[in-house]
């Protein structure tokens, strides 16, 4: 295999919390010690090189809805938006619920050879939150977590089973917390925009109140739990006393719901229907401290895409969900770095080290030795977000006309450049 | 008369989706515009040549039949596109039905459909005029609209009065509808009802909230009660029928206790012997059929004015 040198960029790794001018050396797919003789130099000046970055909650759809997504579109995508890994939820077409599953998906991700994307398995058999589904034999083909993502787990007794189980394999698992009991129909946030819009809101508390019973089970049993797509300021107050009381608790929040607010509903366009919903500034604010103060781990896209037939439909009729691995880093660099509320190596950190870490996966450091998973970032590039141009299938995104500005330049995945803008 | 004062209001709207898009001068145009078509004697067919579509996904008897008398009276030609008289078949998207709303070239779409937002969806579509006639729990302007007409013709004015809207609020596009007119207009609205259909949001669009009839009724010169759907019981928003007439019901008891002078609204259809009585609902200070004959009025002004923007 061959060597490279990157020259010359601002070498951001916050599991070093290195942030200093240098060149990094790859040579035979690793991170190696310079110098030596490159067989290609890249040169870095005025960009970042960062641990290659990690979107721990994507939906890839394969197998069963290849409509919506491919492994191959999803991977392309993640790689164009600087991804070097993505964890692939299990509520694909078909429920990736059982060894086979999570085989395929690796299979196919290897065909591909361009980002990892290591799959998660399902919690429960078929998705349908009755019988654990075999968390172990998963474990061992590969699930690097677990979740019934798309679905909350209703019944309590068969999450804290799955925590308890779980620990042998050290693997987290990952709730969508939602008591559908009070969101029957919802298609927004609950609050004064919806009750002036006239549409069906989804209160906070339907997640908040989850996210408690998840926490407080996870302390119970000692399994850890991730909560996948934090929107409310009670469920990050909640979180914040969780992880205060010693609980093994983690959480993500999605570039929309670090960005967007419930009136961007105002013209009733689906591309802003999501699960959960945008919620109030005062959310968004609560979101943006707790991911800088840490109290949010990272940034994951909830990459949702859906068939443009389904989402050109009517708010009530549409389903939930927007992509974006193709917008999430240039979102975050231009409304939360650029802005001076998040600083660069806190969120770097939330897409590469603490995805890794809650997913165990050996990835996000640039320390010696590691998989040259590399990501070389413009933090100046400004561009348009046209999905005409994405590579994923899907194609709705409340990002659409926004001008960003820092995209990734160079993607390498295992030393090999896959991605060059 | 009607040309010089078609020439003299100020409306600059594209569609009619929402009271809330409107400015207050162009809610007083459709009243003076609408005054002045109930004096016209002959109008002659200033639409004629044009055509209004009606698509209507959603049962409807009187706004319907009222675009329909009111198209015809300006001497627009009437579609019906509503898909239980047309091949229209369920499955078919909104963005179908939209596309072929403007391949057949109409001037006017009148849309009622289930989702709030529906007309929206069109409207980003068709060339032609959208005229919301009700979308979900969004809004129903000419119903508003038509509203005000009334209570100018009763009451004289659409300012200064105070107005009780009683019912399911959460679920009323009525409702909504009238709230945005009044806050631009500059009445007091209080909302009545059961807490679980009155959502407390709804005190920062300017309305008081209450859930005590009995205390708002000597004051209010407009008391306006809103259909009730019994599928809210099914839904658990309410315990029975019988506790809901007996807290928020226009009883003749109750229909004794209102101010000197107020007047009795509703938008039909009514739901006899739950929200409103009979004594209510025939007696002289009811002028809910003359809500209906105004419907015509406003919805022709509405057409007009549409027309006049293009």
């Amino acid at each position: 295999m061959s060597t490279i040198l990157i020259r010359g960029g601002r070498i951001l790794d916050p599991a070093s919390r290195r942030d200093e001018p240098g060149d990094l050396w790859i040579a035979d797919g690793r991170i190696a010690r310079g110098p030596g003789k490159p067989d290609r130099t890249i040169d870095a000046s005025g960009r970042w090189v960062v641990p290659g970055l990690i979107d721990m909650h994507v939906h890839l759809r394969e197998p069963g809805r290849e409509d919506k997504e491919t492994i191959a579109g999803g991977a392309a995508a993640a790689v164009a938006g600087g991804f070097t890994s993505v964890a692939a939820m299990a509520n694909a077409g078909q429920p990736v619920d059982s060894a086979a599953g999570v085989a395929y998906v690796r299979a196919r991700a290897a065909e591909t050879g361009l980002a990892n994307v290591f799959p998660v398995g399902a919690v429960s058999k078929g998705l349908a939150g009755q019988e654990l589904a075999e968390l172990g034999t998963m474990a061992q083909a590969g699930a690097v977590a677990f979740s019934d993502d798309g679905h909350p787990i209703a019944n309590s007794e068969l999450l804290r089973r799955a925590l308890e189980y779980a620990r042998p394999w050290n693997k987290v698992v990952i709730s969508h917390c939602e008591d559908t009991m009070l969101t029957r129909d919802a298609v927004m946030n609950e609050g004064r925009v919806s009750v002036e819009l006239g549409l069906r809101g989804w209160p906070a508390v339907a997640e908040a109140s989850v996210a408690a019973r998840d926490a407080l089970l996870a302390r119970l049993t000692g399994g850890r739990l991730h909560l996948a797509h934090v929107s409310a300021r009670e469920t990050v107050d909640i979180l914040r006393f969780m992880k205060a009381a010693g609980a093994p608790v983690s959480a993500e929040a999605a570039p929309h719901h670090l960005t967007c607010t419930e009136e961007c509903l105002r013209a009733y366009e689906s591309r802003f229907k999501v699960n959960p919903p945008l919620r109030a500034q005062a959310d968004v604010d609560a979101l943006v401290a707790a991911l800088a103060d840490g109290t949010i781990d990272a940034i994951a896209s909830d990459h949702a895409p859906h068939t443009v037939e389904e989402k050109e439909r009517e708010l009530a009729a549409c389903p939930n969900g927007v992509v974006g691995l193709e917008t999430t880093l240039g979102v975050v660099l231009t409304d939360l770095v650029a802005t001076g509320r998040v600083s660069a190596m806190r969120t770097i950190e939330a897409m590469t080290t603490a995805p890794a870490r809650i997913l165990g996966i050996d990835r996000g450091t640039l320390a010696d030795g590691a998989v040259a998973d590399v990501t070389i970032v413009d933090p100046h590039l400004r561009w348009t977000v046209d999905p005409a141009r994405f590579r994923s299938r899907g194609r709705s995104s409340p990002f659409t006309g926004r001008e960003l500005r820092g995209a990734a330049v160079v993607t390498l995945v295992g030393g090999r450049v896959v991605y060059e803008r | 008369m009607l040309s010089a004062l078609l020439a003299k209001v100020r409306w600059t709207q594209r569609h009619l989706l929402g009271i809330r898009d409107l400015s207050r001068d162009e809610i007083l145009a459709v009243l003076s515009v609408a005054s002045a078509l109930k004096q016209e004697k002959d109008l002659g067919a200033p639409l004629k040549g044009r055509r209004l579509l009606a698509f209507f996904s959603e049962a409807s008897t009187r706004t319907k039949l009222s675009f329909g008398i009111a198209a015809r009276a300006l001497g627009l030609e009437v579609i019906d596109l509503s898909p239980s008289g047309s091949s229209l078949t369920k499955g078919e998207t909104l963005k179908d039905t939209a596309l072929t709303i403007e391949s057949m070239g109409v001037r006017f779409a009148v849309v009622r459909h289930s989702a709030s937002g529906a007309p929206h969806f069109i409207s980003r579509t068709v060339r032609g005029a959208v005229i919301n006639a009700g979308d979900g729990a969004n809004e129903h302007p000419s119903q508003a609209l038509l509203d005000l007409l009334t209570m100018q013709e009763a009451l004289g004015r659409t300012s200064g009065l105070k107005i009780a809207l009683v019912g399911d609020i959460t679920h009323s596009r009525v409702a909504r509808s009238n709230l945005w007119a009044h806050a631009k207009l500059g009445n007091e609205v209080t909302l009545v009802g059961p807490p679980t259909l009155v959502p407390r949001e709804a005190a920062a669009l300017g309305a008081r909230i209450t859930y005590d009839l009995d205390a708002v009724l000597p004051e209010a010169d407009v008391v306006m009660m809103l259909r009730l759907q019994l599928e809210r019981q099914q839904a658990g928003l309410f315990p029975s029928t019988m506790e809901y007439h007996r807290f928020w019901g226009l009883t003749r008891e109750r229909f004794a206790r209102l101010k000197k002078g107020a007047i009795v609204m509703h938008p039909g259809p009514m739901n006899r012997g739950l929200e409103i009585s009979a004594e209510a609902a025939d007696s002289d200070r009811s002028v809910i059929l003359q809500q209906v004959a105004n419907g015509v009025f406003v919805r022709m002004a509405v057409l007009l004015l549409l027309d006049q923007a293009r």
